[in-house]
């Protein structure tokens, strides 16, 4: 193996390809020839660093250096300054949000402070597409342990007590779905990946599997064993080409690797993994859709029971995790449940990642464990509100979430804390709205997305949300009528208990939250005619009198 | 067998595990209304008609999908499953037109009859309705997508009974709808693999599916059902014929022995020669090159006279005889007999087998 000097890692996730890594990538690496330094420096490319606002990022290691924002033209300075002569290049360093200050080292980013890395542990820090680094940092280490000393009971076991809950949104207990699994008859079985990643502003599992896929391709085997299957597959979002290009070489790797396939590490345990991409349906990250999707049939949700632990993927017992559980599972297996349940919550353990979106000076990815204050992670981790505006409320969950009002920020995130405030954990949404957010407008926004994503199965899904968005439509156009409040809690009430589905269960979600926490807001639309926010166009009298 | 007992507004009742609550509570006489579930078909639990009230369960469950066990409580009327179903039907009735007054199917249309038992009207919600075209190209029946609440059944018959897969549900939410492959009519054969049985039809709780020949021709509760057997092929398939006013206006299923409910083309629309002009209503025979009205007694006696002589001349193993897959098995018995025992020749055959 080649010892450098100097390894410079290009974040190559989707954002940064987006914003031209690639030419930064080349330019560097032209440098680098120039100066003759090909034999002392590398040039990684890596997943999502999580900081996709401030790409394209470079980071220079050893010091761990992070340029921000660096365009084709910044790589002959960073070459011939940074790798040549060792001087850090100041003005393209991140600076603090409130200071000003330029922060030189990856490590000292405060938005990293207080986060603990599990699940997102690899992800920006090797080359997803590199086997190697991957088994350097313990990779397949947890395979090979159980694979050569555990049972597929003391597996589950082990996961039971790590306490870890599904990450897709529903937080189930992780350790329970396999245990049903491992105990449903069927000559034959399913290990499925849902990496369905589909609420706006989402994409933890979009990062795992383009930084990291290696790891989910690891807990996969390590479920099939668990559970007694030898088939898996990993079903991903058409809309994520990336991760299927980087996934589909991890599996390849795997198996030239002896980690897939027959016969694994000679221990006798065979199994196979496969990807099904999918067409672009949000509904499909409801479990039974999915198998509905990956048989090749129209993804619409099927009722439940029969759970898929029970009568899955062609009938057969399947069982369903989330992209980010599965990631989390290696570290369990290698660290032991109780290094995992150390963290966290009573019934929330671990860790959580969070997408970090909207009004906020630091957006990003973060990886925190459950229980943290919502204060520390919008203020300690994202810096706090974007041009220090008022903070309104956060948005948890998206489309199937609710609102966290201001007044609540000190809310423990975790699954029953956030529960109680009428929304939920989800995914990992916290979308921050400040004071010039007009929350009709937004939850608007959401209904127009739960209308276009509804499979039309169900009834009050197909019709009733169909009506909800007409009704906000309406109140935002300044034509809303007394009775639209008590339509819209009917709506809301009726969809809720009987739509088929969870997600048309929880579509109108939104609504509820707003008519709990912000109905002066929504009456001042229909009654005065007047947004507060000063948003919804068709209520603005004039530009001075909206001032 | 495993049985459970559990108690259904207020009433007990044992049935076997793995009875759906839906079923449990026919058994004592409630009935829950439906809208998506049929006892042929697999059950989609789509229409959210039949929710039920179970406390300690999450939500109003959809009782035809819900399994009944041991000491359940269920409420199939409570205020809040009241509550959900008008508001179930008020929105499939503010995407419905309100044609009722000329529409085939009133009298018997399930969203008209739950409209009229649970006092619900149009116009509770007011917003867009879909304004397809009427599909009516084709000779056998039309479809009227308006109509359509969705339900899916014509999809699962099409796939379940008939086995032919002809539509299925394109586009999502709102717009979603039944079609056949690439939204092309039925009748465009490149893309439509529609045989116009017509079973889609059967099993449409509503107008949105229609017999065409019928249109027009007599309200559902004007029409008299005659109960009688497709007389097209030995199958023997059990109908209705539908009558007006002493004329056949068209066919409906009805629950047949050997059928059920499924029909094919010809039985369900192939009735058309009834009181067709062209009928043939008494034998012909020719005289002089021409065909001539002529009575049974006639016609029999002659082919009598005829087949005797042919008799005498030739023998017996000159005559053929050739039977109709349109008799019944009876005929064809005396058919045989009588070619076998009367005229004495094995040369009969039966036209299954060409």
């Amino acid at each position: 193996m080649r010892c450098y000097r100097a390894h410079v890692l290009v974040c190559a996730g989707s954002a940064c390809v987006t914003l031209g890594c690639h030419p930064v990538k080349e330019a560097i690496l032209e440098g680098i020839k120039r100066h003759r330094l090909e034999e002392e420096i590398k040039v990684v490319e890596t997943g999502c660093m999580g900081f996709c606002e401030q790409g394209p990022l470079i980071v220079v290691y050893p010091e761990g250096v992070m340029y921000c924002r660096v365009q084709a033209e910044d790589a002959a300075v960073i070459v011939s300054e940074h790798l040549l002569k060792g001087r850090v290049v100041e003005r393209l360093l991140y600076r603090d949000t409130d200071t000003n200050k330029p922060i030189p080292f990856m490590k000292d980013q405060p938005s990293l402070s207080k986060q603990i890395k599990v699940a997102m542990r690899n992800a920006g820090f090797i080359n997803p597409e590199d086997i190697e680094e991957y088994i350097a940092n313990e990779g397949y280490f947890a395979l090979a342990k159980v694979l050569s000393g555990m049972s597929p009971e003391a597996v589950i076991n082990e996961i039971k007590d790590s306490g870890l809950r599904g990450r897709g949104g529903a937080g189930f207990l992780t350790g329970s779905k396999w245990e049903f699994t491992n105990k449903a008859q069927g000559a034959q079985k399913y290990v499925v990946c849902n990496g369905d990643e589909g609420v706006p502003g989402v994409f933890m599992d979009r990062s795992i599997l383009e930084g990291d896929p290696h790891s989910v391709i690891e807990a996969m085997a390590i479920a099939g064993y668990a559970i007694g299957a030898d088939q898996g597959y990993v079903y991903v979002r058409a809309e994520y080409p990336l991760a299927v290009e980087k996934l589909r070489h991890a599996i390849n790797q795997a198996r030239e690797y002896g980690f897939l396939g027959y016969n694994i590490l000679g221990t006798g345990f065979s199994f196979e993994l496969n990807i099904r991409v999918g067409a672009g349906a949000f509904v499909c990250g409801e479990e039974t859709a999915l198998l509905a999707s990956i048989e090749g049939r129209r993804g619409t949700p099927k009722p439940r029971p029969p759970f898929p632990a029970n009568k899955g993927l062609w009938g057969a017992p399947t069982l369903i995790n989330n992209v980010e559980t599965l990631a989390s599972i290696p570290p369990i297996i290698l660290k032991g449940s109780d290094w995992y349940a150390s963290m966290g919550t009573e019934k929330s353990k671990g860790t959580k990642v969070f997408a970090l979106t909207g009004r906020i000076k630091r957006p990003g990815l973060i990886e925190v464990p459950m229980g943290m204050p919502l204060r520390e992670i919008i203020y300690d981790i994202g810096g706090g509100v974007l041009n220090n505006k008022k903070l309104k409320a956060v948005l948890a969950g998206g489309p199937v979430g609710g609102f966290i009002p201001a007044d609540y920020l000190d809310v423990s995130m975790d699954y029953e804390s956030v529960a109680e405030l009428g929304t939920l954990i989800g995914s990992g949404s916290l979308s921050v709205i400040d004071e010039d957010t007009c929350v009709v407008d937004l939850v608007k926004f959401f209904m127009e997305f739960s209308c276009e994503e509804s499979c039309g199965k169900c009834t009050p899904c197909r019709e009733g949300l169909k009506r909800m968005l007409e009704i906000l439509t309406r109140v935002t156009e300044g034509k809303g009528q007394e009775r639209d409040i008590e339509d819209l809690e009917r709506l809301s009430d009726f969809i809720k208990n009987t739509a088929l589905c969870g997600l048309g269960q929880a579509a109108p979600s939104p609504v509820l939250s707003m008519l709990r926490y912000f109905r002066p807001e929504f009456e001042a639309h229909i009654r005065d005619k007047h947004c507060p926010a000063s948003v919804c166009a068709a209520l603005l009298d004039s530009p001075c009198q909206s001032a | 067998m495993a049985e459970v007992t559990l108690t259904i507004d207020g009433v007990q009742v044992t049935v076997p595990k793995s009875t759906t609550v839906l079923d449990a509570a026919e058994n004592v006489g409630i009935i829950i209304p439906t809208l998506c579930y049929d006892p042929e078909l697999s059950k989609p639990g789509a229409c959210r008609m039949c929710v039920v009230e179970i406390p300690g369960m999450r939500n109003l469950p959809a009782s035809c999908v819900t399994e009944a066990a041991d000491g359940m409580v269920v409420y199939t009327a409570s205020p809040a499953v009241i509550k959900a179903r008008k508001t179930n039907l008020e929105l499939l009735l503010a995407n419905h037109p309100a044609d009722c007054l000329n529409c085939h199917k009133s009298g018997e249309c399930r969203l008209q009859q739950y409209a009229y038992n649970y006092g619900v009207d149009f116009g509770a919600f007011a917003g867009e309705k879909h304004r397809y075209p009427i599909e009516d190209d084709n000779p056998f029946l039309v479809r009227d997508l308006n109509k359509c609440i969705m339900c899916g059944k014509c999809v699962q018959a099409c796939e379940e009974i008939q086995a032919n897969s002809a539509i299925s549900v394109a586009y999502r939410g709102f717009d979603a709808k039944v079609t056949p492959a690439m939204d092309y009519p039925l009748s465009t054969t490149e893309y439509s693999n529609c045989v116009f049985c017509g079973n889609c039809v059967a099993v449409c709780p509503t107008g949105a599916l229609t017999e065409k020949q019928m249109l027009g021709k007599g309200r559902r509760w004007e029409v008299e059902k005659v109960r009688t057997t497709c007389p097209y092929c030995g199958v023997g398939c059990t109908f209705d014929l539908n009558v007006m006013n002493g004329k056949v206006i068209g066919v409906t299923s009805t629950d047949g022995d050997v059928n059920g409910r499924a029909l094919c083309v010809k039985g369900r629309f192939g009735a058309g020669f009834i009181h067709h002009p062209d009928r043939l209503k008494t034998p012909l025979i020719k005289e002089n090159g021409a065909f001539m009205e002529a009575t049974w007694d006639e016609a029999i006696s002659l082919v009598a006279e005829k087949l005797v002589g042919l008799k005498k001349k030739y023998g017996p193993d000159a005559i053929g005889v050739l039977s109709s897959a349109r008799c019944t098995n009876e005929e064809n018995y005396l058919m045989s007999k009588f070619t076998r025992a009367v005229i004495g020749t094995n040369n009969i055959d039966h036209c299954a087998r060409l």
